[in-house]
């Protein structure tokens, strides 16, 4: 089992999330984060001074999948995701030890 | 006292009323969001502990008698003798000024913002208020700076520039916040700032025709020179930011409208024609580049305070001088004393003399004065908090609460 985090920006939430549901793919976690890796950040003005604000805001995305769907997820995501410019993301898997749905008790990938 | 009188100064004493809390969103949008309730604590403070004050000893000894060259009598502490049979005008009067006085003192709390202790606050506002407010609101309304011939509708120089040069010396003592000006932070709710802005603007109609203290032609055009200034300083101000910077934003607007409210303060119920328009327009610019002095010169006049209302007063005072206009000395005018003349009128450069000779001698006893019981608290029991609590944030170490619980979280 694993665990595919996505940051992604924050508009192409919608495209992602059809682009999983369009897959059946239909359980997700979605955190408001703020972060930047090559982007840099912006720059406001208030009343004539400038602020340099660094961290960007981004959506952080997380995914649980079996082995076997780690690639197609992961590629379903970054094709959804891209923008072409700067700021895109990153996707990063993750090992996880155990699953369990609360509801039912199932464990393991059934818990998926 | 005639009712429609009265019932517009009980309107226009609640719309001033309203500018406190206005004030208070004003600010505390602005401000930093760990210290946005220390900034609303400050301002609707001003309106707990003023009232009081006022009607105690603050009505009697900045007012009455009218004409008392430097400082009123005791005759009328507690409003002793005054009863309701004016029809309620002398009591509606008294309410009206306590709203001026409670909203002056939460001027500086923008100046002061995110390192005050709020005990040196809860002091600092009732003595500033009998000390530097009182007596310069009798020299301006009735006292020896009247008599000489200067002129203040609705209290440019006995409220903004006060307050105004008050904040200067208050930061003086309380020094820069840390970090300051390298940190530096972005308002953190602009939308509670126009929210302020607007309640500002829609208050400052009582703060500016109510006190015509009657409902006639003068507080009609003092309305609407209200109307006009704003409106004119708000598109100065966005204009010079678009220039300059390259953008308009929405605090250059607010900020434009409130330099130009604070400006026609004093020439309100004094000007008319393109006057507004033209007062406006210079305080918006004025003020606008006023507001990157505290850069150049070092201090941390964290909401611009001074650079607004000290900067913007004096611009609409020292223009009285030229655009007052004689058609507003009538009979609304009480005392029967003469008025001078704006240059623009036919009149002398003498009242612009009188303008600035009075907003000088305010700005000399105003800071002060200031100074001195800033310093006196500094001495006794502080006036900064702790570099801990700076950084934690006010509202949790001052007040133990905080303003934003995200979400589901609580």
């Amino acid at each position: 089992m694993k665990l595919i985090t996505a940051i992604i920006k924050p508009f192409k939430l919608d495209d992602v999330k059809e682009a999983l549901r369009g897959a059946s793919i239909d359980g997700m976690t979605v955190t408001e984060v703020r972060g930047f890796g090559r982007q840099g950040g912006h720059t406001e003005t208030y009343r004539g001074t400038e602020y340099q604000i660094d961290f960007v805001p981004k959506v952080k995305l997380e995914v649980l999948s079996d082995e076997g769907d780690v690639d197609r997820i992961v590629a379903l995501i970054a094709d959804a995701a891209r923008s072409g410019k700067i700021g895109d993301g990153k996707i990063w898997v993750s090992a996880l030890d155990s699953v369990i749905r609360i509801r039912t008790g199932e464990t393991g990938t059934d818990a998926i | 006292m005639e009712s429609g009188n009265v019932a517009w100064i009980l309107v226009s004493a609640a719309l001033v009323l309203f500018m406190t809390p206005g004030l208070a969103f004003f600010y505390g949008g602005m401000d930093r969001s760990r210290n946005v309730l220390n900034m609303l604590m400050m301002n609707f403070y001003c309106v707990l502990v003023i009232p009081v004050l006022w009607v105690l000893v603050g009505y009697t000894l900045s007012s009455e008698p009218f004409d008392a060259d430097f400082l009123g009598s005791f005759d009328f502490a507690m409003l002793s003798g005054i009863g309701i049979d004016d029809n309620g005008g002398k009591i509606a009067t008294i309410a009206f000024l306590g709203m001026f006085a409670a909203i002056t003192p939460a001027l500086i709390s923008g100046a002061v913002a995110d390192r005050m202790k709020f005990s040196a606050w809860a002091i600092f506002v009732p003595v500033w208020s009998l000390l530097v407010y009182v007596p310069v609101f009798k020299w301006v309304f009735g006292g020896w700076l009247f008599q000489r011939g200067s002129i203040d509708f609705a209290g440019g120089t006995a409220i903004h520039v006060n307050a105004g040069i008050a904040a200067l010396a208050a930061v003086l003592v309380l020094g820069k916040r840390r970090g300051w000006p390298h940190e530096g932070h972005p308002p953190h709710s602009m939308p509670l700032v126009m929210i302020g802005t607007g309640i500002l603007w829609f208050g400052w109609f009582g703060f500016n025709a109510g006190s015509a203290l009657g409902a006639n032609g003068q507080a009609a055009q003092a309305f609407l020179n209200t109307f006009l200034a704003a409106a004119a300083a708000g598109l100065a101000w966005i204009v010079v930011e678009w220039r300059r910077d390259g953008h308009p934003t929405n605090l250059g607007a607010a900020s434009g409208i409130v330099a130009g409210l604070v400006a026609i303060t004093p020439a309100a119920g004094f000007v008319s024609g393109a006057a507004p328009i033209w007062i406006g327009l210079i305080a918006g610019v004025a003020c606008c580049y006023a507001v990157r002095l505290k850069t150049r010169l070092g201090y941390d006049d964290a909401l611009d305070v001074v650079g607004v209302h000290l900067v913007g007063g004096l611009v609409g005072s020292l223009l009285v001088g030229f655009f007052a206009n004689p058609l507003f000395f009538g009979p609304t005018d009480e005392g029967g004393l003469k008025f001078l003349e704006g240059i623009f009128y036919g009149g002398s450069a003498k009242l612009l003399g009188e303008q600035a000779l009075a907003n000088g001698v305010a700005m000399v006893w105003s800071f002060g004065v200031t100074f001195a019981i800033m310093m006196a608290l500094k001495k006794t029991i502080g006036v900064r908090v702790s570099a801990e609590d700076e950084a934690t944030g006010l509202d949790l170490a001052q007040h133990s609460e905080t303003a934003y619980h995200s979400g589901g979280l609580g």
